[in-house]
């Protein structure tokens, strides 16, 4: 169970990451979850989407540099120390994440993670395993 | 396949064949000058030298220096040899610095300048049955005229689409089935570039050859021409002020270029103490124009940095080699004291996978000079891992330290934000202001 997350390469200079934000506005694009990387002269900008083929193909033709990966999508029990239960797994498990980002779903009571792990199967099955709920591109783009 | 030559008997002639015409043509050559060029005789008057002295390449050395100083000095006619009416045509240098120099020719002059280039297209395979597109500038710049004449004389079918509208240029190239390319080493990059986005692999680009020159580039760029457009790159030299392009050409052994000796004689030198230097070293290229009528320069600085071998050559050709020039001396860079060719840095930038689209911008902070290479992003370097495009970045700054001896800054831009030429790429942006 996993989610496709598209990554841009973005130049550091001004403007940039609204270039590529009205491009996804121009194509009616909804963005599920957005994250941003940088360092002091470029960025990664990290998003989830409601229609993936169409993204990736406007993103391209306006001359932006982007990769499709695969990450987990997993829901948080919106409770003091929800996070914290969700980590202590993948720590037993000895799973490494090289990143993490979280965005609020539209539905009450429940906030998500977005996670990229090295060895993302495992980690998904540790995850279900302990009682974890996954969410899928479907499922994604209706919260 | 046996190499071909368009003029056999001069191509591979004995070396002493060629002593003995550059002996009697120098010694012509220099009657002419004394005789029809003033400002050049006074150079020869304050040396103490006359045509009396010359009695052969033996003593070139005699002989006063012409530099580009000295033919914005003499502009427009000061160093014409003809008078006008005897004069055809005129070709200009690009004119990157100062003032333009114009060089002269008579119809003999363009005759000599033809066979040249019709050389260095039978060298690339080039024969009658091909279709030769001129991608150079036509106009005062030489490139386009030059091949031209040449592909005339080979008998190419030769389409003379000078530069600009890429996509004109594929079409030709793809409905015409040209077989042979001829332009600027940048703008055959972006050819192929352009090609590869519409999908076309190198098997159906009709393409075999290309011959580029016109600025300086490097092995790396060759190979990576030659892989996008399936063809074999050969490398074209010349200067206006020599006629223009074919004073050297690449042969099937794509390891340096023939001069073209019958014409022009070349000598390199210490570009600072003026002294003749022998063969294997590097050095600047002097050239002294034996032929030629209308503008017939002697022991002309040409500020290329380079070195002569007189190795035998595989494919037979008898002519004096040049290796690739490492970049104009007038293109040279020095950054907190170090000189930096361009072409260094495109090496770097080509060994780790980075396409030759780059730039370097020069400027000065807090009395230090500061070097940004500017290099565009490519889909098969990009990654989501922050960290694994940080460690490539890395490499390209230790790789330039270690060409360069000079610490430089990466910065990675967005696809296409570097102006792409249809000439002369422009490199380097110096911001400098001393």
């Amino acid at each position: 169970m996993s989610v496709k997350q598209i990554s841009v390469f973005l130049e550091n200079k001004p403007g940039a990451l609204a270039d590529m934000t009205r491009v996804l506005a121009e194509n009616n694009i909804d963005m599920r979850a957005f994250s941003l990387a940088e360092t002091s002269d470029f960025g990664i900008a990290r998003v989830i989407v409601d229609d993936l083929y169409k993204t990736t193909t406007v993103l391209k033709d306006a001359g932006f540099i982007h990769t499709v990966s695969s990450v987990l999508a997993v829901a948080i029990p919106d409770v003091p120390g929800g996070l914290s239960q969700v980590l202590a797994v993948l720590n037993e498990g000895e799973v490494n994440i090289e990143y993490m980002y979280a965005f609020l779903g539209g539905k009450k009571n429940s906030a998500y993670m977005i996670f990229k792990v090295t060895g993302h199967h495992r980690a998904a099955a540790l995850l279900t395993e302990k009682g974890f709920r996954m969410v899928d591109q479907d499922e994604l783009s209706e919260l | 396949m046996a190499e071909r030559y368009y003029q056999p008997e001069i191509e591979t002639a004995s070396r002493e064949q060629i002593k003995q015409w550059q002996d009697e043509r120098l010694v012509k050559q220099v009657h002419h000058v004394w005789n029809s060029v003033p400002y050049y005789r006074r150079k020869m008057e304050e040396k103490g030298v006359t045509p009396d002295d010359i009695h052969g390449t033996e003593d070139l050395y005699k002989l006063p220096f012409l530099s580009k100083a000295d033919l914005r000095e003499a502009y427009p006619y000061g160093l014409l040899g003809e008078e006008l009416k005897n004069c055809v045509r005129i070709q200009s240098t690009s004119g990157t610095t100062g003032k333009r120099v114009v060089a002269f020719y008579t119809q003999a002059d363009i005759d000599l300048w033809e066979d040249c280039c019709a050389r260095a297209i039978t060298a690339a395979g080039g024969t009658n049955e091909d279709v030769c597109q001129i991608s150079y500038g036509y106009g005062l710049f030489p490139g386009g005229p030059g091949l031209n004449g040449g592909s005339h004389k080979v008998g190419c079918l030769t389409v003379p689409a000078s530069s600009g509208n890429t996509e004109r240029q594929i079409m030709f190239i793809r409905d015409l089935n040209a077989t042979i390319l001829c332009c600027t080493p940048s703008y055959a990059a972006y050819i192929g570039e352009t090609m590869k986005e519409m999908g076309l692999t190198p098997d159906q680009i009709p393409l075999k050859a290309g011959i580029f020159g016109a600025e300086a580039w490097s092995e790396e760029m060759r190979q990576d021409i030659q892989k996008t457009l399936g063809i074999k790159a050969y490398d074209i030299y010349g200067l206006t002020e020599l006629s223009g392009p074919g004073v050297a050409f690449e042969c099937s052994a794509q390891n340096g270029m023939h001069i073209n000796e019958d014409h022009f004689i070349p000598e390199v030198i210490d570009p600072v103490t003026e002294e003749v230097l022998p063969d294997g070293q590097q050095g600047e290229l002097v050239f002294t124009a034996i032929d030629k009528q209308a503008f017939p320069l002697l022991r002309y600085r040409t500020r290329d940095i380079c070195v002569l071998s007189r190795e035998k050559c595989p494919c037979g050709r008898t002519h004096v080699k040049m290796s690739k020039p490492r970049g104009r001396s007038d293109d040279m860079l020095i950054i907190r004291g170090v000189n930096v060719f361009p072409s260094q840095i495109e090496t770097v930038l080509l060994n780790q996978g980075y396409p030759a689209n780059y730039q370097i911008i020069v400027d000065r902070v807090n009395h230090t000079d500061t070097l940004d290479v500017q290099v565009e992003m490519t889909p098969e370097m990009f990654t989501d891992n922050l960290g694994e495009i940080e460690k490539r970045q890395k490499a390209l700054v230790d790789g330039l330290r270690s060409m360069l001896g000079l610490g430089a800054k990466v910065t990675l831009v967005a696809p296409k934000s570097i102006v792409r030429s249809e000439g002369k790429a422009v490199r380097v942006i110096d911001k400098r202001k001393i």
